[in-house]
């Protein structure tokens, strides 16, 4: 099962040890298995998307992997440590970090600030550190204003949007200062809700380039929620899919695709 | 009212053109300075000085409600526990209430063998600190789980809870025949604060008085800056604005809400203290459901979330209560031929002001920064909206 098919792209992706790896994962809520016993691994610095139709579990899969909900049964390793009931400002500060499939910024906060908020996990100044704010703390407080503006910039949001309210900005710089406040946090894997929900085939195509950019330079290992078919098999070196939430299907996008089980899953039996 | 509004901003931009950049912090020393001269214009012994000292006290509790309310969003409805329980720490170490301890500490001479706990104001003060702290981390915990209106709900009744156990603490006994609180009766005499070199305050002059709330103002005004920009201050905001993506984002829930709690009761227990020392005595019946909300209307008049909101919002909200109404107006009707006393109706006449304020000014006198940014910001996005021309072929 962790044995990791040849990349796709040609891009040489290493595939050490899986930075995540879930085992047997259930979730029921009341007589409903939205998730159905599903494993599933992610080599280190891989590029991995995980499709399905809709209401197929996807989502909830990856509230699972970040804590928002704990799986009832399965258990998930991240990084080599067991995350399975942690909470999810713990699972960001190992080094996890994610985007919305519905946009979820902060309402009242410029586009600076969303990022800023992202690298929380990463400063530490207190209650005591803010009343006295001694050098330390102004100094930390400048850095991670100066990271937020760099990373803004980075996902390609204009300089002159820095300091609007970030609920304001464009569509697609909506997603792009998403995807700037997650990687604030520093993370080592990133998961991505359907980020090109709502773009243009131009749009999304500069995405796909952009998460293998974001993967080099940032040395990230990425796991994608995605409808878009181009997207997903351009991009991914692994797809998984995912059915009524059991797993119908894994492997290189090319075999995934050519899947007569996967095939009928999203057009229906013939005849 | 637009044009109004963007002939202020344009003086507003000439004004930051012409003066330097340290402009504000001068601004902000001469109000301090205005501040700490006030009792010389006003008289030592005046009615409108005694409404100051009230009035900065509730502006003081305001400021602690703001946090909790405006910052962090959990909206409190049961802050007049921390009156409480900060009244009870000037009426516990500042009387001989528990009158089978004999313990003094920095206490005018006099007071030097009275029975009882007598601390300095300051010890007091930090009691109450520490004290309504751990009070608001105690009702904050089951609230952790709840959203908007049900910690309203929640936080009320713990507010009736503590009114409740305010009257009956008479009952409750802690041993050597002393009781928690003297219920209605009320624990009386409460010390005056003392200090050295100073002596001991008293009702005679008010001044020391008003200098006492006006450092404490001073102080709680500098915190909430401070807290406000940091990274709590940005973590209370983004937990006020999306739980989920703010713990998506590492941002330890409990921590940081419990925190909005402990630190807003702290400042409500420090007023309260200073305000059972100024009136020498704790009354259970001080502490009414009224209260609270009486303090959640000066966070919404001032502007929700706003520092400088809550200050003006306490400070017009405390001086209409225990200045105008009783030592100005208090006569109006009967100049009408009407049988009543304005302070009988007070609560009408704050309802009708908060009324207005909803009509006329509904983000309140001096809004949050973020607020002004999200409704301006609203106005120019729905200006480009009607004013663009429709261009085809412009999809990107």
């Amino acid at each position: 099962m962790s044995t990791t098919e040849a990349p796709a792209g040609g891009t040489a992706a290493p595939t050490g040890a899986p930075i995540l790896a879930a085992a047997g994962i259930t979730k029921r809520f009341g007589g409903l298995t939205a998730v159905n016993n599903v494993s599933f691994d992610i080599p280190t610095r891989s590029i991995v998307s995980l499709i399905g139709p809709n209401g197929a579990g996807k989502t909830t899969f990856f509230n699972m992997l970040t804590g928002l909900i704990r799986p009832t049964e399965g258990r998930i390793t991240f990084d080599n440590r067991n995350i399975t009931r942690s909470r999810p400002d713990l699972i960001t500060s190992r080094g996890m970090a994610r985007t919305f499939q519905n946009i979820r910024l902060f309402g009242a906060m410029t586009a600076v600030e969303n990022v800023m908020v992202g690298h929380h996990s990463r400063m530490k100044t207190g209650v005591f550190g803010a009343v006295f704010r001694p050098p330390w703390v102004g100094r930390e407080e400048r850095q991670t204003a100066e990271r937020a503006r760099e990373l803004l910039g980075y996902v390609g949001v204009k300089k002159a949007d820095f300091d609007r309210l970030a609920t304001q900005l464009p569509y697609g710089d909506q997603r792009r200062v998403e995807i700037a406040r997650a990687l604030a946090s520093e993370p080592k894997l990133l998961l991505l809700d359907e980020p090109t929900a709502g773009m243009n085939p131009q749009e999304s195509a500069a995405l796909a380039d952009f998460m293998r950019r974001l993967r080099g330079d940032l040395d990230l290992t990425i796991l994608l929620i995605e409808h878009d078919m181009k997207v997903v098999m351009g991009v991914s070196e692994r797809v998984t899919v995912l059915n009524y939430g059991s797993k119908l299907a894994e492997g290189a996008p090319a075999e995934v695709r050519a899947n007569p089980d996967v095939i009928e899953a999203y057009l229906g039996k013939e005849g | 009212m637009t044009e109004l509004r963007a002939q202020l901003s344009e003086w507003q931009a000439a004004a930051e053109r012409v003066l330097p950049r340290w402009w504000t912090k001068a601004l902000a020393g001469v109000l301090v300075l205005i501040g700490v001269a006030l009792p010389f214009i006003t008289g030592s012994q005046s009615g409108f000085l005694n409404g100051t000292i009230v009035a900065i006290a509730y502006a003081v509790m305001a400021l602690g409600l703001n946090v909790v309310v405006g910052m962090a969003g959990l909206l409190d409805l049961g802050y007049v526990a921390f009156y409480a329980f900060g009244a009870y720490c000037a009426g516990w170490f500042g009387s001989g209430f528990f009158f089978g301890l004999h313990v003094h500490v920095g206490v005018a001479p006099t007071l030097s063998h009275a029975i009882g706990i007598h601390l300095n104001i300051v010890l007091i003060l930090l009691a109450a600190v520490v004290i309504c702290a751990v009070a608001g981390v105690i009702i904050g915990l089951p609230t952790l789980r709840l959203r908007g209106d049900y910690i309203a709900i929640v936080t009320l009744a713990f507010g009736e809870i503590i009114g409740v156990l305010a009257v009956n603490g008479q009952s409750i006994h802690v041993g050597g025949g002393m009781t928690l609180t003297a219920g209605n009766l009320g624990i009386s005499a409460i010390d005056q604060p003392w200090f050295p070199g100073v002596g001991s305050f008293s009702l005679l002059d008010l001044r020391p008085w008003y200098w006492l709330i006006f450092a404490i103002l001073l102080i709680v005004l500098f915190v909430n800056v401070r807290v406000r920009d940091s990274r709590l201050g940005r973590a209370w905001v983004a937990l006020r604005e999306d739980e989920v993506a703010a713990v998506s984002m590492g941002i330890p829930l409990v921590k940081t809400k419990l925190m909005a709690y402990a630190i807003g009761a702290a400042f409500g227990g420090m007023s309260g203290a200073f305000i059972g020392a100024y009136n020498t005595q704790v009354n259970a019946g001080q502490f009414q459901f009224g209260f609270s909300v009486f303090i959640v209307a000066m966070v919404v008049v001032g502007g929700i979330g706003s520092i400088w909101g809550a200050l003006a919002g306490g400070l017009l909200l405390g001086y209409i209560n225990n200045y105008l109404i009783p030592d100005v107006l208090n006569d109006l009707p009967s100049r009408f031929g009407l049988h009543f006393q304005l302070s009988s109706v007070s609560f009408g006449i704050f309802g009708f002001l908060l009324v207005l304020v909803m009509v006329v000014r509904p983000q309140g006198l001096f809004p949050e920064r973020r607020r002004t940014l999200e409704m301006t910001g609203e106005v120019a996005a729905l200006d480009a909206e009607l004013g663009a021309e429709p261009e085809a072929g412009n999809a990107i």
